[in-house]
């Protein structure tokens, strides 16, 4: 978290990634920090899904307009490009049809920003390694019979799944431990190792 | 009996009337000459005339919204959410609101006088629709200088008048607030109101509508029908929680049919005292009204037709425990809104105080009441309030 604007790293990055005055969907949008950041600071046309109750209040007492809904179900109720970007951030893995939801963003959005932490990363590698259990970290807090985090996949897992869905890597990028970017010139396997989570933007082919 | 009927005749609030020349054509084809329209205003038009709110009443509401009603003395029935400080910020915002036609609080209604024979009206009042009302209303806020309303904010049967509202004057609304309400009635909802107007039809006293004159009230009959229609308005968890099977003032039932239980007593007296407010005739209109809203039908079926292009902003607001308008309702709505394109929130409150819960203390409410007011307001540059 940063101190001035109360974004997580991943949505710095997204911050800097949607274009100003784009008309944005932010599926899983918690308490609408991010999108109330990108309608101030980017004059963004800013649109929220959001499954908790306290979390849609909290959007609509900023003066978002967000909806309660489930990105697995609700999706499919908006028109074909009504969004320039639809965002989906660290809620990939606790969705219970990812390619659905990834196929539906592009569908409804001319290109997709998705983060999503990267289960291949060496300390959840060496975790699963040493201890023979589910790993349980920092940014992964819950034990594998309570967390919301049901379709956890790595950074090539994710490459793979991309092209299945038939979009264009646009934009990849990994963040360290520390929430910065890795680097341009790393290869996936590197990244894949390394990072912690990926952010990626895709657009429809 | 005296005070009510001096309610719907000269009703202790403003007044707008508009003559024989502009008769209102209502969607029955009839035409209501002489238009009466009674409402209460609160806090100030800005000089942009831009900050003025209008609330639609429910069913048996009025336009004591925020102010002492003139027959039963009790407080406005939305001084939660409506007053100085409060959500709807009557410091900041010129709060209207109005009695709709075919009520019994001093506008257009079966209590009135039909000009064509100078007898009460009774059930020769042309039947109105929600759309009707809406019309009537919108001629009330042409009177008062207004163009375009920063909100229209309602609950139940005032939710939908606020959906028609943005259907049928999407420029005259720059935001809506329709609560715990549905874009047409269930065969559930229409049900329960035929079971209430046939307790009304079947007390002798209603004397085929024309009570009035006959010097007679069919109080029993319109009593039972607010006993049936209040159990819709609660939850079973709410009814169990306040009452359970509690005995009223004594240690065993008494085996007869007195009311033994709390839950009765509770329910006589709503009845008992709606009756002291309200006309008979007056809701069988209102419920018949409520009755026929479909607003997609009246879009060729379509509900994204009736919002089609709208710039509207649109927060929607359901309860978990309602069963009369149960929150798929909502989200019928907020569905065809997505498909327009419009701007659209919508937030599922968790209560179990049933549909009533949209009058009660309900703190997320309030919250995003206030919220979505003040990002209208501030989006159409409207000062802030005085406090």
């Amino acid at each position: 978290m940063t101190e001035e604007t109360g974004l997580r790293a991943d949505q710095r990055l997204i911050f800097d990634i949607v274009s100003s005055g784009a008309r944005v969907l932010d599926v899983g949008c918690g308490d609408g920090v991010l999108l109330d950041h990108l309608a101030r600071a980017k004059g963004v046309d800013a649109r929220g899904i959001e499954l908790s109750r306290e979390g849609v209040a909290s959007c609509v007492a900023k003066g978002l307009a967000v909806i309660q809904g489930d990105a697995d179900t609700d999706l499919t109720d908006y028109p074909d490009d009504c969004f320039d970007t639809v965002i989906l951030s660290q809620t990939l893995q606790a969705t219970r049809r990812p390619r659905h939801v990834l196929e539906q963003m592009l569908r409804i959005g001319r290109n997709a920003i998705v983060s999503f932490p990267n289960f291949g990363h060496w300390r959840i590698r060496t975790h699963l390694l040493l201890h023979g259990r589910m790993p349980v970290t920092e940014n992964l807090p819950d034990s594998w019979y309570d967390t919301p985090n049901i379709h956890f996949c790595t950074i090539r897992d994710f490459v793979a799944l991309a092209g299945e869905v038939n979009a264009e890597i646009v934009r990849a990028e990994a963040l360290d431990a520390t929430g910065r970017p890795m680097g341009v010139k790393m290869p996936w396997w590197f990244w894949n190792l390394m990072g912690e989570q990926g952010v990626f933007l895709l657009a429809r082919r | 009996m005296a005070a009510r009927i001096n309610e719907a005749d000269i009703p202790n609030s403003l007044l707008f009337e508009s003559g024989a020349e502009a008769p209102l054509v209502l969607d029955s084809g009839a035409s209501l000459q002489g238009l009466r329209i009674a409402y209460k205003t609160y806090g100030r038009l800005d000089a942009a005339r831009a900050n003025a709110v209008l609330i639609c009443h429910a069913l048996t509401g009025d336009q004591h919204v925020a102010s002492e009603h003139p027959i039963t003395g009790k407080p406005g029935w939305w001084i939660s959410m409506v007053g100085p400080g409060k959500p709807i910020d009557t410091d900041r915002f010129f709060v209207i609101c109005a009695n709709v036609i075919g009520s019994c609080m001093g506008s257009s209604g079966p209590t009135g006088i039909n000009p064509a024979n100078g007898d009460i009206y009774g059930t020769d009042f042309p039947l109105v629709t929600i759309p009707d009302m809406v019309r009537a209303q919108a001629r009330l806020i042409d009177h008062l200088g207004i163009g375009t309303l920063l909100a229209v904010v309602g609950g139940s049967m005032g939710g939908m008048q606020v959906l028609a509202w943005a259907s049928l004057f999407p420029d005259r609304v720059f935001s809506a607030m329709p609560i715990a309400t549905a874009a047409k009635h269930s065969a559930q909802n229409i049900a329960f109101h035929e079971v209430g107007r046939q307790a009304v039809m079947a007390d002798p006293e209603w004397r085929r509508g024309r009570y009035l004159a006959e010097g007679t009230r069919p109080v029993k009959g319109l009593s039972v029908a607010r006993m049936a229609a209040h159990i819709t308005y609660l939850s079973e968890a709410a009814l169990q929680r306040k009452f359970g099977r509690s005995l009223q003032d004594r240690a065993m039932p008494t085996f007869s049919f007195d009311a033994d239980f709390q839950v009765e007593s509770y329910l006589r007296h709503q009845g008992f005292t709606f009756v002291e407010r309200f006309d008979a005739n007056s809701y069988l209109y209102l419920t018949r009204a409520m009755d026929y809203f479909d607003l997609a039908a009246d879009n060729g079926g379509s509900l994204a037709t009736a919002f089609r292009a709208t710039k509207t902003r649109f927060c929607l607001v359901s309860f978990t425990s309602d069963w009369l308008f149960p929150t798929a309702d909502s989200r019928q709505v907020v569905h065809a809104l997505n498909a327009c394109g419009a701007s659209v929130s919508f937030v599922e409150i968790e209560s179990d105080k049933g549909h009533d819960a949209f009058l009660l203390e309900e703190p997320n409410l309030f919250a995003t009441a206030r919220g979505f007011l003040d990002s209208a307001a501030r989006a159409r540059g409207v000062a802030e309030g005085g406090r």
